[in-house]
C-alpha cells in the first residue's frame, strides 16, 4: 500500500504543486522516484522526526500540503507533543503517514509495533484518523485527506492487501464487505486484518452461520450507523490494543446512542509484546486472526 | 518611537501586567525586551501576517508578558487587551499563544526553530523574499529538537533564518552551566554549519546590525543579556523566574526604569 500511496501522491503532485512529501529518512525503494521528479515539493529531514513535524507545520503555514511519511512509531510517538502543539493546535493540513501498522513489520520487534497509535492520534483536536484495508480503501482515504483542510493521520500496512469483494457504497467512512438481511452478528474490522475477518465469515458460512462484514477506514465514532449495530451481536477485529482503538469506538457509539448491542473486541495481547515474529504469527499468537475470530461467534452461537 | 522608548515603555507594561496577573516569568521577559523591541518594531501593523517581510517566531513562550506588551507598544495589539493577561476567558496566556500578529503557540521549548526551518524552506522554495527571526532562551539550547534543526537549516543553506539567543545564563532552577553546561555555546553553533555572532543584548544597534547583515548560512546572534534587566533587584535571579511583584516592589521597578529613562 505504501507504493500505491507515494505513486499516487506523485500523480496527483504533477497538478498540485503545493503537495510536499516529507521523510525521515525511510522509504528505500518506495520515495526515490517522487524526488527524482518534484524535487521541489520532498524534503527527507534525516532522523529528525521532531524537526520533520515543526517543518511540517512551518510547510502548511507557507501554504504546503505537507504528507509525513515514516514508520508506525516514528511519526507519532517520537514527536506527538509537535502533533499536539504545532500541527493540531494550529490545525494545520498536515497528513501524517504512518507505515507499518500492527506486527506489519513484526519481525523487527516491538520497538516497531504500530499498535497503540489509534486511541493517542484520536485524542488531539481535529486530527482525523483513517486506517484503509487495502488500496482500494486507501483511494477514498486519500480524497478524503485532500478535501479536509487539518491534521490528518494514516495507518497502513506495509504489504499491499488484495480484498477483491464486491463494495456498494463505497466512501471513507464505512465499508460493508458482507451484507446479510437481518443478521444477529456483524464484525467490525479496521486496517488489513478485515481479511481474516472475511475470512472467519466464510468458514462460518460453510456452517450456515451468516455475519456482516464491516471495515472501518475512518475510525471514528462519526463514522459508524446505528442500523449497523442496534440488536446485534458485534465483534471488533483490530491489529492494535484494545484500549482506545476500534473497540472503544464502537463501544462508545452504542453507549452514546443506547443501543441494544453487545459488543466483543479482539486486540492484541499486551503481555506477549517481547515476542516476535511474522505478522502472520503474530496474528494467530495474539488471537486476532480468522481461527479466534471463528471460535468466538461458533461460542456466541452455540 | 525609538525602539529604546518601545522598550522602556514595554518593561514598564510588562511589569504591571504581572503584577495584576501574579504571573511569573517577569525576569525572562526583561531580559529579552530590548531584543523584542527591535524584532516586533520590523512587523508592519497595517499588513496581515501573511504579507509581511519580517516573521517574528519568540520560541521561549514563557516570555510571553514581554512579547504581549512590546506588541502593544509597537500597536500590533491594542493597549487596553494587555490588561485581560491571564484573566479567566482572555486570551492572553502566560504562554505565547497564536493571535493577531502571532501565528506560532509556544510555552513547550525548542517548538520554533523546527517551525521556522519549515517557513524558512517554503519561502525560498517559492521565491519569497521573506526573513525569519527566532529568539530562544539559552535554557532552550538543551532541547535536541532545536539541535535538530540547527542541523537541517545548515544544510539546507538557510540564510534567510536569524536566530537571536537570549544568554542569561539562568535556567530553571540555576546557572546554565551548573545546569547541562552550555559552553563554548558559540562553538557548537559554528561546528553547526552557523554564522554566529557575539553581541550585547541590551544594545539595539548591535541587535540592529546583526538583523541587518547578509550571510550565506543560518545566522545566530549569542546575545549576552541580564535576567531581570533594568529592575536592579530582579537582575541575576533565578527567584524572579517564579515571583510576581507586589505593589511597592512594583513602584520601586518603575521609579527606577523611569530614573534611567
Amino acid at each position: 500500500m505504501r507504493n500505491h500511496l507515494i505513486r499516487r501522491l506523485a500523480s496527483l503532485a504533477v497538478a498540485d504543486k503545493e503537495i510536499f512529501l516529507l521523510t525521515g529518512d525511510l522509504g528505500y525503494g518506495v520515495v526515490e522516484e517522487f524526488e527524482k521528479e518534484f524535487p521541489e515539493q520532498f524534503l527527507n529531514s534525516g532522523v529528525a522526526e521532531q524537526a520533520m513535524m515543526g517543518i511540517a507545520a512551518g510547510l502548511a503555514n507557507s501554504g504546503y500540503k505537507p504528507w509525513v511519511y515514516s514508520i508506525a512509531n516514528f511519526p507519532t510517538f517520537r514527536c506527538l507533543e509537535q502533533i499536539r502543539n504545532d500541527v493540531c493546535y494550529h490545525n494545520f493540513d498536515v497528513t501524517i503517514v504512518a507505515i507499518g501498522s500492527g506486527f506489519s513489520y513484526g519481525a523487527l520487534g516491538y520497538s516497531h509495533f504500530g499498535i497503540e497509535d489509534i486511541p493517542v492520534m484520536r485524542a488531539l483536536p481535529g486530527m482525523r484518523v483513517y486506517s484503509p484495508a487495502n488500496c482500494l480503501e486507501l483511494d477514498f482515504v486519500i480524497d478524503s485527506c485532500l478535501k479536509y483542510r487539518g491534521p490528518k493521520y494514516i495507518r497502513l500496512d506495509k504489504g499491499a492487501s488484495s480484498t477483491s469483494a464486491r463494495v456498494d457504497n463505497p466512501s471513507a467512512s464505512t465499508w460493508s464487505y458482507k451484507n446479510v438481511d437481518n443478521s444477529r452478528i456483524s464484525i467490525f474490522a479496521t486496517g488489513t486484518i478485515l481479511n481474516e475477518a472475511i475470512k472467519a465469515a466464510e468458514l462460518l458460512e460453510l456452517q450456515g452461520v451468516l455475519v456482516e462484514v464491516h471495515s472501518v477506514p475512518f475510525v471514528s465514532s462519526n463514522a459508524l450507523k446505528i442500523e449497523m449495530l442496534q440488536n446485534k451481536f458485534v465483534v471488533t477485529v483490530e491489529e492494535h490494543s484494545l484500549q482506545g482503538g476500534l473497540f472503544s469506538c464502537v463501544a462508545e457509539f452504542v453507549a452514546t446512542n443506547m443501543l441494544n448491542t453487545k459488543v466483543q473486541g479482539l486486540g492484541i495481547n499486551p503481555t506477549k509484546l517481547q515476542i516476535t515474529g511474522s505478522q502472520e504469527y503474530l496474528r494467530k499468537m495474539h488471537e486476532i486472526d480468522a481461527d479466534a475470530i471463528h471460535s468466538l461467534v461458533c461460542l456466541k452461537v452455540n | 518611537m525609538q525602539t529604546i522608548d518601545i522598550a522602556r515603555l514595554s518593561r514598564v507594561r510588562a511589569l504591571q501586567m504581572v503584577t495584576l496577573a501574579k504571573s511569573a516569568h517577569i525576569g525572562s521577559s526583561l531580559s529579552c525586551i530590548d531584543i523584542l523591541s527591535v524584532l516586533y518594531s520590523r512587523i508592519n501593523p497595517n499588513q496581515s501576517l501573511d504579507a509581511q517581510e519580517h516573521v517574528v517566531l519568540v520560541s521561549k513562550g514563557h516570555a510571553a508578558a514581554g512579547v504581549y506588551s512590546v506588541m502593544s507598544s509597537v500597536g500590533l495589539i491594542p493597549l487596553h487587551q494587555i490588561s485581560t493577561y491571564c484573566v479567566d476567558g482572555a486570551t492572553l496566556s502566560g504562554h505565547v499563544t497564536a493571535g493577531p500578529f502571532i501565528e506560532l503557540s509556544t510555552g513547550s521549548l525548542g517548538h520554533a526553530l523546527p517551525y521556522a526551518v519549515g517557513r524558512a524552506l517554503a519561502a525560498k522554495r517559492k521565491g519569497l523574499k521573506t526573513q525569519f527571526y527566532v529568539l530562544i532562551s539559552d535554557g532552550e539550547c538543551d532541547e535536541g529538537s532545536n539541535w535538530e534543526a540547527a542541523l537541517i537549516a545548515s544544510h539546507l543553506g538557510l540564510d534567510n533564518i536569524k536566530v537571536i539567543i537570549d544568554r542569561n545564563f539562568l535556567q530553571s532552577l540555576k546557572s546554565t552551566e551548573d545546569t547541562i553546561r552550555l559552553e563554548p555555546l558559540a562553538d557548537k553553533w559554528k561546528a553547526f554549519g552557523w554564522d554566529v555572532e557575539n553581541l550585547d543584548g541590551h544594545d539595539h544597534k548591535a541587535i540592529e546590525a546583526f538583523l541587518n547583515a547578509n550571510s550565506t548560512s543560518p545566522r545566530i546572534a549569542i546575545a549576552r543579556t541580564i535576567k531581570g534587566y533594568g529592575v536592579s533587584f530582579m537582575e541575576n535571579s533565578v527567584e524572579w523566574h517564579y515571583r510576581s511583584p507586589n505593589d511597592s516592589e512594583l513602584n520601586l521597578a518603575i521609579k527606577e526604569i523611569e530614573r534611567n529613562a
